[in-house]
C-alpha cells in the first residue's frame, strides 16, 4: 500500500424502490480505498455488494454520504459529469464480460480508449500493448465468440485497464470462469495493483479469489461487518501456483 | 470507432439489414418515380411555352393552359398590341384539340398547333425528319415519332385526316409529348384554321416580342390597357398557370406528389422500426459503453452513423433502381425525369429521414440505466 487514498466512501446510504417497494440497500457504509491494493467485497447475495460498487463506479449515486474519488467530490455531478469522471478514473470489469461481439479483441480494447477520446496509431498500440500484457498478443483480431471464457475476460480486463485508470471495479469477476481461470484472472487483478500501483476493487463471494487479496472487506444487510487485511510483507502463495499451472495448461 | 460499430452492428444482423435496405430503397425508388412523374409531367405542360421565343402572351380572358386558351382573339388586338410603345412583334399562333382519323379507322385527339415558324416565335424543335419547308407545303404536318402508334400512322408520308381536312405527314419530331396524351401536331398557321374551322385571322395567342432594351412590365402594363378583353402574362405566369391546370386542377400532381409522401412515410417508418429494434438489441453494448463512460454523444453518433449508412446503402441502391426505371421510360408517352437537383434533393431527403428514423432509438439509449450492466 502506498499514496493518498483513491477512493473514499462516507457514510453512503442508498435507497432503491418507491413507496412501499422501498428498500435500504446500504445503510451507511464507509470505505477508503488505497493505491497498490487487491480489495475483495464479499457477502451473501442481497447484502448490497453490486450496489456499492455501482455507486463507487459513480453510476448510481447515492442517496446521501459522499464518495471521492482522486481527490474529488461526486456530489451533485450531472449524469454526463459522472460518465467523463468514470471514463478518466476508473475501470469496470464485468461479470459476464460485457465484450462487443461485433468487434475483436483489439477493438473491444479500443473503443474504451475512443470514448476517452484516444484514436488513431496510438490508441491501437496502446490496445495491443495491454492485449500483450494480459498474455493475448496472439489473438487479437479474434471475435469474442472465438475466445474461451477465460480469454474474454482477460480481454475485459485488458480493456479496464487501457485508459490507465487509478481504479478498477471488478463484478464477480470469476463467477463464470472454470478454476483455472478463476485464478488466472485474479492472479492478474493482484497484478495490476501491485505492479501498477492501482486501486483494484473486486465484488466476489467465490472463496478460491481470498488468497489473492490484500484486503477483504465483509458486507452484510447493507452495512460494513469485517475487514481483514494480509499481514505485510507476506506473498499470496496461489500467484506462484498459478503460474505453474498457466505453464502447463493453456487458458 | 463510432464508424466501425455502426458498420459492423448493422452488418451483425444481415436479415435486419436487408430489411432496412429494402424500405430505404422502396421509399427511394417510390419517391423518385413520383417526382419523376412530376418532373417529367411539368416539362411536357409547359414545354410549348418555354420553347416559345416571346416575352409575353396574350390570351383570351380566363385561358387555363397553352392548350385551352378559351376563345379566340381578333386582328383587331393585334394590331392594338402592334401600336403600344415597346413592341417588336406579335406573331399570333392556333392552338386547339381536334378530331384525328386514323387511316385503318377510328379517331383520336390531336392538338393541333398553327404557327408560322418564320415569325419565329413558336416552331417545332427537334426534327428528326423533314424541315418546316415540308411542312409548308400541301397538307402537309408534322407529328411525333413517340406517337405514331396512336396516331396509327407508319411515319413520313402517312396520311389521315384532321377535322375534315387531309393532311399528310411531312416531317417528324422526337420527344414532344403531350401531358394530355393528345399528340401536338405542327402545321402552318393558315392550314391550322382551315382545319379548326377559324375564322379569318384569329389567333388562339399572341405571341409578343419585344424591343430590345423594353421594359417587359412596362409594356405588359400598356397592354393590359389597351386589351381590356384580354390577358397578358409573362411566359413564367402562363407556364405556371398551365402547371396548375394541368396538376393541380386535375389533381394529377397532387396524387404524384401525395405517392412522393407516402414513399417518404413508409421509408420512414421502416427504418425507424429497424433502427430502433437495432437498437434494442445492442442495448447492453450500449449500456456498456455508458458504463465506460461514453459521453451522450457518443452513442449518439453510433446511432445516427449506423442511420447515415443505412441511408448511402439504401439511397445507391434505390437510385440504381430508379434510373433503371428511368431508362425504361424513356420512349414512353409519360417518361421519368432525373435532373442532378433531384438526385442531390433526394440524397438530402433520404439522411433526413434516417436521421429522423433515428429519433426513437437516441430516446431509447437516452434512458439506458447503466448500472443495468450489473445486473445481467
Amino acid at each position: 500500500m502506498s499514496g493518498e487514498p483513491v477512493l473514499i466512501a462516507e457514510n453512503v446510504v442508498k435507497e432503491l424502490g418507491k413507496g412501499a417497494g422501498k428498500v435500504m440497500a446500504l445503510k451507511g457504509v464507509s470505505l477508503t480505498l488505497m493505491p497498490g491494493e487487491l480489495t475483495l467485497l464479499m457477502g451473501p447475495s442481497g447484502s448490497g455488494k453490486t450496489t456499492l460498487l455501482s455507486i463507487l463506479g459513480c453510476i448510481l449515486t447515492p442517496t446521501s454520504g459522499t464518495i471521492t474519488l482522486d481527490g474529488q467530490a461526486t456530489t451533485g455531478m450531472s449524469p454526463d459529469a459522472l460518465a467523463k469522471l468514470r471514463r478518466q478514473h476508473i475501470g469496470f470489469i464485468f461479470q459476464s464480460y460485457n465484450l462487443f461481439p461485433t468487434l475483436n479483441a483489439l477493438e473491444n480494447v479500443r473503443i474504451a480508449l475512443d470514448v476517452l477520446g484516444q484514436k488513431g496509431y496510438p490508441a491501437a498500440a496502446r490496445a495491443e500493448e495491454v492485449l500483450r500484457e494480459v498474455g493475448l498478443g496472439n489473438r487479437l483480431q479474434n471475435y469474442p465468440g472465438n475466445l474461451s471464457g477465460g480469454e474474454q475476460q482477460r480481454v475485459a480486463v485488458a480493456r479496464a485497464i487501457a485508459a490507465s485508470p487509478s481504479v478498477v471495479l471488478a463484478d464477480e469477476p470469476t463467477a463464470a470462469l472454470d478454476s483455472v481461470n478463476g485464478h488466472a484472472v485474479m492472479a492478474l487483478l493482484a497484478r495490476i495493483a501491485r505492479e501498477q500501483n492501482r486501486c483494484v476493487l473486486a465484488v466476489t463471494h467465490d472463496p478460491r479469489t481470498l488468497g489473492y487479496a490484500d484486503r477483504v472487506v465483509r458486507i452484510e444487510d447493507g452495512r460494513i461487518v469485517g475487514e481483514d487485511r494480509r499481514p505485510d510483507g507476506l506473498d499470496a502463495p496461489e500467484i506462484t501456483d498459478l503460474t505453474k499451472k498457466r505453464r502447463t495448461k493453456n487458458v | 470507432m463510432i464508424l466501425t460499430l455502426a458498420f459492423r452492428n448493422l452488418f451483425h444482423d444481415r436479415i435486419r439489414l436487408a430489411v432496412t435496405l429494402i424500405g430505404i430503397l422502396f421509399s427511394i425508388v417510390l419517391v423518385a418515380v413520383q417526382l419523376g412523374l412530376y418532373l417529367g409531367s411539368s416539362r411536357m405542360i409547359t414545354g410549348m411555352i418555354e420553347q416559345s421565343k416571346s416575352d409575353l402572351w396574350i390570351t383570351a380572358f380566363g385561358a387555363k393552359s397553352f392548350e385551352e386558351g378559351g376563345i379566340l382573339l381578333t386582328p383587331r388586338e393585334r394590331h392594338q398590341a402592334l401600336a403600344t410603345p415597346g413592341v417588336k412583334a406579335v406573331i399570333p399562333i392556333v392552338v386547339a384539340f381536334a378530331e384525328w382519323r386514323k387511316p385503318s379507322g377510328g379517331s383520336t385527339r390531336v392538338v393541333v398547333v398553327g404557327t408560322d415558324a418564320e415569325e419565329g416565335a413558336l416552331e417545332p424543335w427537334s426534327l428528326v425528319s423533314g424541315s418546316w419547308d415540308d411542312i409548308k407545303a400541301p397538307e402537309a404536318i408534322s407529328a411525333d415519332d413517340t406517337y405514331l402508334k396512336h396516331l396509327d400512322i407508319s411515319g413520313l408520308g402517312a396520311t389521315a385526316q384532321i377535322a375534315t381536312g387531309r393532311v399528310k405527314v411531312r416531317a417528324l419530331t422526337h420527344g414532344i409529348r403531350s401531358f394530355t396524351q393528345s399528340p401536338y401536331i405542327f402545321t402552318p398557321i393558315s392550314r391550322a384554321r382551315s382545319l379548326l374551322a377559324v375564322d379569318g385571322e384569329k389567333a388562339t395567342f399572341l405571341l409578343v416580342q419585344l424591343e430590345p432594351g423594353a421594359s417587359v412590365e412596362a409594356v405588359r402594363q400598356d397592354l393590359r390597357q389597351r386589351l381590356e378583353g384580354s390577358e397578358v402574362l409573362t411566359k413564367t405566369e402562363f407556364r405556371d398557370r398551365s402547371l396548375n391546370q394541368w396538376l393541380f386542377n386535375t389533381g394529377a400532381g397532387v396524387a404524384l406528389i401525395g405517392g412522393a409522401l407516402l414513399g417518404i412515410l413508409v421509408g420512414t417508418v421502416i427504418v425507424a422500426q429497424t433502427l430502433y429494434s437495432s437498437t434494442k438489441d445492442h442495448i447492453n453494448e450500449f449500456a456498456t459503453l455508458r458504463a465506460l463512460g461514453s459521453s451522450s454523444g457518443y452513442i449518439h453518433k453510433v446511432i445516427l452513423a449506423q442511420a447515415g449508412l443505412s441511408a448511402v446503402l439504401g439511397y445507391v441502391l434505390g437510385m440504381l433502381i430508379s434510373l433503371a426505371v428511368l431508362y425504361a421510360s424513356r420512349n414512353s408517352p409519360l417518361p421519368l425525369v432525373m435532373t442532378p437537383g433531384l438526385a442531390m434533393s433526394l440524397f438530402a431527403l433520404t439522411l433526413s429521414m434516417c436521421a429522423i428514423s433515428a429519433v426513437s432509438a437516441i430516446v431509447k439509449v437516452t434512458k439506458i440505466d447503466p448500472a443495468t450492466v450489473f445486473s445481467r
